[in-house]
């Protein structure tokens, strides 16, 4: 279906899954450890619009539960308390070099293709007006893990995982207008308890290897040494 | 016949008020400042104390030296005249190809490096090099970001793209909005804005387009310079009838044409106000950064083109 | 019902009380009263579905049929001797400075909120509770991996979380990709990811998507299950963890994820087909089969190497229920369980071993049989019935699948033989010098319970010579369900 046959919410919520796939590669990018966090924050906004747009073109109003949940968990909570663990932590200042960046995006690119892809069978059998998004939800979901393969430091991996866990909302509200609410708050409340072993783990961490850097945790080998 | 005549006029039009579209944004960036600053009719007297001055030619020099002037400034006013402006009806619009039009950029960029590079001084082989460099980045960016529009349209021709765009109802494309950023970003480049070059400074750390041409003189330097402004101008002719094409006329009808070309005016003047804003508040780049500058450019035009495949074609 | 539901809450219970007095003297008895309480329930449930068939709860959460209910009551029945092997354990540790009172309480509660996410894991009817309880699993044990604090610990415990989280992420999108297809057939929005609902209605759902969706769930839940590629957190999380989780993890977390994977071939084979679904499988089992055997000469930690085994193991499951077929899904079954009790055998008596010689490294482990005789005749004996030994029940259950492999596919039985003996060559190459030697200077003598050992190994012998009628028919009722026909 040619974009101009849509309706202007239905534009809408294209292009702000569009953005979001934007976000995560700006979060691929960011080097500084706040404004990545900050990205990610903007990602769940992002996520929480979408989510209420779709919301109202499906007539589904039990989408809104889960978008404010969105909202309350990946914009306010999550960030805010990667914030608060990165000023006790005292590393707001860190900055990570990626090596190889350019070589990183476009390999990113080639995840967006791939996905695109992969989700073709998808989209021919769906008739909802979101099924082209399908393939963008699986590509945030492989570039969050991407993002976790290309970081060294611990806190930057977390907010890649997390950006896995948008991508695969992202997919369920777009493909399935969201799951029962049951799953909804079964997955809310696992990556509730997973932000917090995140925090108690970045303080373990920090204790006992001396830095949050992922490099350093080496000593869990084959052979002996 | 007539139509003819108005691509003419159009031309005209075009290369005529580039020196006052560079005056406008520096008033802007002055005022800005707080500072007196120029009229913004100050580039036409340049120009015409410039006509009057002798041309100093390097003994080295060769015929290319001489020559990359003319030839620059010829084909960036061809570029001016495939435009479509005002009208997207002009006999010269069939040439208006978006890879006639980048090949055009691409000519005028050669002979300005080869002639950069012709005396053998070293601020001049220094420009070129870094000239070459952030073209060879932006121009991938730039066709990868003109392939996707062609997609949107339908079509290669700019003259149809824009009557595409200004008869569409209003539409929110993501491939567009990424394109359109993406294009910017590479404009900003290709023409030696903030924060990739500093058309207003001689510092030899950064200077890049001010490198290439600091050999020439008199009417050579009018030549040069005058070509830079025009394609100032018509990069922003380009984003403002791409991004807002409404106002530009789909007839030949002179009234429209008329109309076309005050809203145009009104367009870029408002383009070149955001621009003195953007330079105003933000610093130049080193250059090493410019690489990761127009890879952000390049991973916009590739997710436009995605998103148009992806989200907006079935 | 009622019974499942004394099972859940005495766990849940379990999981409230220890995280407040998890740190007494007695919160190990306490804690194993409150198995033998979950055990009790699981077997009254075993009872009821063995004599009136498959139950369903009121709201449709909760299924119970032949297939999950010998996995309860396994479950129920390892995490309740596990418990007994664990007080003993942990008071040494305790003693030893490694563990605190906050510690303790952490190490019990959350061993009760492993049990009880497993409980739900099975017990569930909904797809995508399924998920939420085995990533919950993974939370609960995801600190006990690191309970000891030290750099290795946390090392494991990062990677544990890092690979699991990510794997089990494609499980969720699979899970996603099923509730799509599901929604195309499924009357009502929600009983979409039910398994009743599904199962009634696979073989009208979409092929192409479920096809896809099987290959994020087996990425997924195969991390869970250890299959290679994706083995590496295993590994690490069972060495470094306290030993009485290695065992819960070895025998149960691992089957649960496997038992995930069977449940969706079960949905996605009818409306595929054809025999993909299977073919996956069986390929990546292999690969892990292989790979793990190898591996396991290379060990020098005593406990990584038995988690290699187990790796080696679930590969050979995961083989025989991609293989299909009656007779291989039967010996699957049987593996499951007689790997599960071996498995959780020697993960205790490695735990005194490594008390005993107060180390995990195998070269320093030496001598067990005369130091500490029961310890080193319960490693001896356990090894013998991991690496499939005659009489025990390993040997029974691998005869079974081989069988069934000859038939189907005679070719694979000479990778299957040959990782059989690396795997032989290498388990015993490691143990021998552990259980025979010269004991060195400084081994203590421990205060080891050794009854769950005793008892695990001789349920696992009498698989191996007889195996009851009433289990036979049990697990004959789950391969009915599986692939359609049974074996009896």
């Amino acid at each position: 279906m040619l974009i101009t046959a849509l309706s202007l919410p239905e534009q809408v919520a294209l292009t702000l899954s569009a953005l979001i796939l934007l976000s995560s590669f700006l979060m691929l990018a960011q080097t500084r450890i706040d404004s990545l966090i900050n990205t990610f924050a903007l990602q769940g906004v992002l996520l929480f619009f979408a989510t209420v747009i779709i919301a109202f073109i499906s007539g589904k109003y039990d989408l809104l539960i889960s978008a404010f949940l969105t909202l309350a968990l990946k914009v306010i909570f999550i960030p805010g308390q990667l914030r608060r663990l990165v000023v006790r932590l005292d590393i707001r200042r860190e900055i990570e070099v990626i090596g190889k960046p350019s070589l990183i995006m476009l390999f990113a690119g080639g995840l967006v293709l791939f996905s695109y892809y992969v989700a073709l069978p998808i989209r021919e059998l769906s008739l909802l007006t979101t099924r082209n998004t399908i393939a963008i939800s699986l590509a945030v979901v492989l570039i969050g893990m991407l993002i976790i393969i290309s970081r060294r430091k611990a806190v930057a991996q977390v907010v890649g995982f997390m950006s896995m866990e948008n991508g695969l909302f992202f997919a369920a509200v777009v493909s399935t207008f969201g799951m029962p609410m049951v799953v909804e708050l079964g997955i809310a409340f696992d990556v509730l308890v997973a932000v917090f072993l995140f925090g108690v783990f970045f303080f373990q961490i920090r204790t006992e290897i001396g830095s949050l850097d992922t490099d350093r945790m080496n000593r869990l080998t084959e052979v002996e040494k | 016949m007539t139509g003819w005549i108005l691509a003419l006029v159009q031309t005209l039009f075009v290369v005529l008020f580039a020196p006052f579209l560079v005056g406008w944004v520096k008033w802007v960036k002055c005022k800005l400042q707080n500072r007196q600053g120029p009229a913004p009719w100050q580039p036409y007297r340049d120009l015409l104390r410039l006509s009057r001055k002798q041309v100093v030619l390097a003994n080295t020099a060769s015929p290319i030296f001489r020559a990359a002037p003319y030839v620059v400034f010829g084909v960036t006013v061809l570029a001016a005249s495939v435009l479509p402006t005002i009208s997207t009806q002009l006999p010269t619009s069939s040439l208006a190809d978006v890879i006639v039009l980048v090949g055009f950029f691409a000519l005028a960029r050669f002979f300005l490096a080869l002639a950069g590079m012709d005396v053998g001084t070293a601020f001049g082989g220094m420009g070129s090099s870094r000239e070459v460099t952030i073209s060879s980045l932006a121009e991938p960016a730039m066709l990868m970001t003109f392939f996707t529009l062609s997609m949107y349209v339908s079509s290669t021709n700019l003259s149809s793209a824009v009557a595409f765009l200004s008869a569409a109802h209003f539409t929110l494309a993501p491939s567009l909005i990424f394109s359109f950023m993406a294009l910017i970003l590479v404009a900003v480049a290709e023409t030696g804005r903030i924060p990739i070059d500093n058309p207003a400074t001689h510092l030899e750390l950064t200077m890049i387009h001010e490198a290439m041409i600091l050999e020439y003189s008199g009417r050579h330097l009018l030549l040069i310079e005058w070509a830079s402004m025009l394609k100032l101008t018509l990069y922003s002719i380009l984003i403002v009838n791409l991004i807002v094409p409404w106002g530009v006329s789909l007839t030949l009808d002179p009234h429209d044409m008329a109309f076309a070309a005050l809203t145009v005016l009104g367009k870029v003047m408002v383009l070149g106000l955001l621009l003195a804003i953007a330079e105003t508040v933000q610093a130049k780049m080193r250059l090493f950064r410019a690489p990761q500058y127009l890879g952000v450019a390049f991973i916009l035009a590739l997710l436009g083109m995605m998103s148009h495949i992806i989200l907006e074609v079935q | 019902m009622t019974a499942l539901a004394c099972a859940l809450l005495s766990s849940a219970f379990g999981v409230l009380l220890m995280s407040v007095i998890g740190h007494w003297r007695s919160a190990s008895r306490i804690n194993l009263g409150i198995n033998v309480v979950t055990f009790g329930a699981a077997l009254f449930l075993a009872v009821g579905v063995f004599e009136h068939g498959p139950i369903l709860s009121d709201n449709k959460l909760f299924y119970v049929d032949a297939f999950n209910v010998y996995l309860i009551l396994l479950n129920a029945f390892v995490g309740m001797t596990t418990s007994i092997f664990s007080g003993p354990y942990m008071a040494h540790e305790r003693e030893l400075g490694r563990v605190g009172n906050k510690r303790m309480r952490l190490y019990h509660s959350m061993f009760q909120c492993f049990l009880l996410t497993m409980l739900i894991a099975l017990s569930t009817n909904n797809l995508g509770i399924l998920w939420v309880a085995i990533e919950a699993a993974t939370l609960a044990t995801v600190l006990l991996v690191s309970l000891y604090r030290t750099h290795e610990s946390i090392e494991a415990g990062w990677k544990y979380f890092i690979i699991c989280g990510v794997g089990i992420s494609q499980a969720l999108f699979g899970t996603i990709l099923v509730y799509f297809a599901a929604a195309k057939t499924v009357p009502g929005h929600g009983d979409g990811l039910l398994w009743t609902v599904l199962q009634a209605n696979a073989a009208h759902m979409d092929a192409g998507v479920l096809a896809l969706a099987f290959v994020f769930l087996l990425v997924g839940y195969g991390t869970k299950v250890g299959l290679v590629p994706l083995h590496n957190w295993l590994p690490d999380a069972h060495s470094e963890g306290p030993t009485p989780m290695s065992a819960i993890l070895s025998g149960l977390l691992l089957n649960v994820a496997l038992y995930a994977l069977v449940r969706l071939k079960m949905l996605v084979d009818p409306a595929l087909g054809n025999h993909l679904a299977g073919s996956l499988m069986m390929g990546f089992a292999l690969l892990s089969f292989v790979v793990a055997g190898i591996l396991l000469h290379r060990q020098y930690d005593v406990k990584r190497m038995f988690s290699y085994s187990s790796i080696e193991h679930m590969g050979l499951m995961t083989f025989a229920f991609g293989m299909g077929g009656p007779l291989a899904t039967f010996g699957g079954l049987l593996h499951m369980i007689v790997h599960s009790l071996t498995k959780s055998a020697i993960f205790v008596t490695v735990g005194h071993a490594s008390h005993v010689a107060g180390t995990q490294v195998i070269g320093k482990i030496r001598g067990l049989i005369r130091s500490n005789p029961p310890v080193g005749w319960g490693l001896l004996i356990g090894t013998c019935a991991i690496a499939g030994f005659p009489p025990f029940g390993v040997f029974t259950s691998e005869f079974l699948l081989f069988t069934a492999t000859i038939k189907a596919y005679p070719w694979f039985v000479l990778p299957l033989l040959m990782g059989l003996a690396v795997a032989f060559a290498g388990l015993f190459r490691n143990v021998q010098p552990m259980v025979f030697g010269e004991p060195p200077e400084g081994q203590h003598k421990v205060d080891a319970n050794m009854w769950p050992v005793v008892i695990h190994l001789a349920l696992v012998l009498l698989l191996g010579i007889s195996i009851p009628t009433f289990l036979a028919q049990w697990l004959n009722q789950a391969t009915i369900m599986i692939v359609g026909q049974g074996v009896l």
